[in-house]
């Protein structure tokens, strides 16, 4: 009797601890494919936490509504996983954790912002869980030897090489001075080095090299010295803030550069905050609607912005774009491993080469995507005051002509 | 290290008057700092919050089509009240203990202000346009926004009106009597208990009115409280409590010091050089003490 009673406790003992670890250590529950995401929904990055959270959002319900993704003659669904990171690297570090080890989570999607991925890309690193994201640009997250990040934006040393190269183009291919302000920050100081890499080519020579605090709110002091030193080109990034403060102070100072270039731009909805000022900047963009790649989920550019207006009220920005990508990058590898096998799954992330609204996806093997170009668009104007971002370079997909030299303000 | 500041003698007439005008709007948050410690020896970390709070208040009236400078008026009346209320809720249980734990609360409070304006507000940087122009001078060479100037003159006006209503007013004459001994104020008949909920509230109040003009001349946003608190702070130590004068002097001075640091160290170093000079000016306060005990000896 008391063997007995002994067994039955063993056997239901070993009954709960399976259940419960079927129900918790499953990647895949029934047909739901589970992602996991650590998002900002709080903190100094909420605005784009709930950018990114969206469009993942949009992409699930799209893939699910439109047959959901086929592993091994079956369909299953995605579901995703949130934890608010609190705009915080460290929690965001153990809400990886978390997922991996607590709720089983066997693949990730990306947190908001380059300081968040590099905190959670050790974590995914060390469980070999493969983690698409699509708001970390830093290129120190591509020279780290990872083998399971996989971006599908651009890193940020391209964001605007681009336009230095324009302005040389435009020179007549002859060298440029440049000026430029980044704010302290991993991302901004890789956009830094893009620029540095592109004077280089060009021969170009940086005249005014400042960085900017983190509690930028007044950049007075560089602009004195590109009103005195005169340089053609002003490069500016410091996320939302450095784009306002620049164009506040710009038109305030009267600043005559010909050309500005800055990043952040659409976030910070300049055109809306500034009106008028904002004209003539140029801005690097990740995405603009107005690219026509395509794909079979949201078509194109302009029939993902329409739906996602529907849906959310909002224009989408470029971070809720690419962050609808990751999860076509996603559907894609899945099918194409025809494999839950995180190892798999891994090396179809590694081989993907595919086409999607938002641009081409193909990664090189520190997991950055290379078949995208960036884009610049340029804030223009009409008489009434209505301004909008038209695509400049590259020229393939321009919607409109660069305007340069900027006018002086004194003519505008 | 960069020295073309000291090259070209417009670089430095700028640096000089872009420090003194934002001197002056420091000084108006310091002073209401100066007059809280003064009081009611509190510190208060929520400081640069409640200006961020003013701040919102200008950026909400400037996004329904009210011009923002209507903010200097509006926004102390509304944060007077806030700070009553934060008085009413926090300050009052805590007035008579140690500065330690005033520090806490407040910073309990910043905290919380911070939280919940980016809940409310959301986290995007914002700024409301004046539209003010700008000024030249000396052949285009030196550049003033009018908002800064708008912004200085402003500051100047409250300061001002604030000096004579402590002068003049009964309430203001309380206050400086609780300033003085809150112990001997309170046997003649003076509501300490009254003064200190209108110190805090004089207090938020100034901290709404330069809230209102750095939405005009800078950018806000939820997180961005703590540089005014330190700036304050550091205002109100090298100008000592009570000082008015003290104040807008070491207001304009620190301005000046951050521009000069800004030009020659570079902008990444600006607020790090307030942090030093205040490491610097608390050392050699500590300094002269110590000598002046060993004098006494």
């Amino acid at each position: 009797m008391r063997l007995n009673k002994i067994i039955l406790s063993f056997v239901s003992a070993l009954v709960i601890l399976f259940s419960t670890s079927v129900a918790s250590f499953a990647k895949v529950v029934g047909d739901k494919i589970i992602l996991g995401a650590a998002i900002s929904l709080t903190g100094k990055y909420s605005s784009n936490g709930v950018h990114t959270q969206n469009g993942y959002n949009m992409a699930v319900d799209r893939i699910n509504s439109m047959g959901g993704v086929k592993v091994g003659g079956k369909t299953y669904k995605f579901d995703i996983i949130y934890y608010d990171d609190e705009s915080n690297p460290k929690r965001a570090a153990q809400l990886a954790e978390r997922l991996i080890s607590q709720d089983g989570v066997e693949f990730m999607l990306g947190p908001y912002s380059s300081g968040l991925t590099k905190a959670i890309a050790p974590v995914t690193e060390k469980y070999g869980v493969p983690m698409v994201e699509a708001n970390g640009a830093s290129r120190s997250l591509f020279t780290k030897g990872y083998k399971y990040l996989f971006a599908v934006l651009a890193p940020a040393n391209l964001y605007l090489d681009v336009a230095i190269e324009t302005a040389v183009e435009l020179n007549g291919g002859k060298p440029v001075t440049i000026a430029q302000a980044f704010e302290q920050d991993a991302f901004s100081q890789d956009v830094r080095l893009g620029i540095l890499d592109a004077a280089e080519r060009t021969g170009s020579k940086i005249i005014i090299d400042d960085k900017l605090p983190k509690e930028l709110n007044d950049m007075a002091a560089t602009l004195v010295k590109v009103k005195q030193m005169k340089p053609d080109v002003l490069v500016v990034s410091g996320h939302t803030k450095g784009a306002l403060t620049a164009i506040r102070q710009i038109a305030e100072m009267k600043v005559d550069v010909p050309m500005l270039a800055m990043t952040h731009c659409d976030a910070a909805k300049l055109s809306k905050q500034h009106g008028k000022n904002s004209q003539y900047a140029l801005c690097a963009s990740q995405w603009h609607k107005s690219l026509t790649y395509k794909d079979d989920f949201f078509k194109d550019g302009m029939t993902y912005a329409a739906d996602f207006e529907k849906e959310f009220g909002y224009d989408p920005p470029y971070q809720s774009a690419e962050s609808s990508a990751a999860l076509l990058v996603f559907k894609d590898a899945f099918e194409r491993a025809n494999s839950f096998d995180q190892k798999k799954v891994r090396d179809a992330l590694a081989a993907t080469n595919m086409q999607t609204f938002y641009g081409n996806i193909k990664f090189a093997p520190g997991g950055q995507n290379v078949d995208k170009p960036m884009v610049l668009f340029q804030v223009m104007c009409d008489a009434s005051g209505k301004c909008e971002n038209k695509v400049v370079a590259p020229l393939k997909w321009a919607s409109a002509k660069l305007i340069h030299p900027i006018p002086k303000w004194s003519e505008r | 290290m960069d020295f073309l500041v000291f090259q070209y003698p417009m670089i430095t007439l700028q640096a000089c008057l872009d420090g003194i005008l934002l001197g002056v709007l420091f000084a108006l948050i310091a002073y209401g700092m100066a007059l809280q410690w003064g009081v009611m020896n509190i510190i208060n970390i929520a400081q640069g919050d409640l200006v961020i709070l003013g701040g919102y208040i200008a950026y909400f009236m400037y996004l329904y089509g009210i011009h923002p400078a209507w903010g200097v008026i509006v926004a102390p009346v509304i944060m007077y009240f806030v700070g009553i209320a934060i008085y009413k809720l926090v300050i009052n249980k805590v007035v008579d203990r140690d500065l330690f734990i005033s520090i806490l609360a407040t910073f309990g409070i910043s905290i919380l202000f911070m939280q919940l304006m980016n809940f409310a507000f959301g986290a995007d940087v914002v700024l409301a346009n004046s539209g003010y122009g700008t000024t030249m001078l000396f052949d285009n060479n030196v550049v003033l926004p009018n908002s800064k100037i708008f912004s200085a003159f402003i500051s100047i006006v409250f300061a001002i009106c604030l000096v004579i209503y402590m002068k003049k007013s009964k309430l203001g004459r309380a206050i400086r009597a609780t300033a003085q001994n809150a112990r001997a104020a309170k046997i003649l008949g003076v509501d300490t208990e009254k003064v200190y909920a209108a110190t805090f509230g004089i207090n938020a109040a100034l901290c709404g009115v330069a809230g209102a003009l750095i939405s005009i001349t800078f950018t806000i946003h939820p997180y961005m409280g703590l540089p005014y608190t330190i700036r304050s702070f550091m205002i109100v130590i090298v100008a000592g409590l009570g000082n008015l004068p003290g104040v807008a002097m070491s207001g304009m001075g620190l301005g000046v010091f951050e521009e000069f640091a800004d030009y020659i160290l570079g902008t990444e170093f600006r607020i790090g050089s307030v942090f030093l000079l205040l490491v610097l000016i608390l050392v050699y306060r500590r300094f002269k003490l110590s000598r002046k005990r060993e004098y006494l000896k």
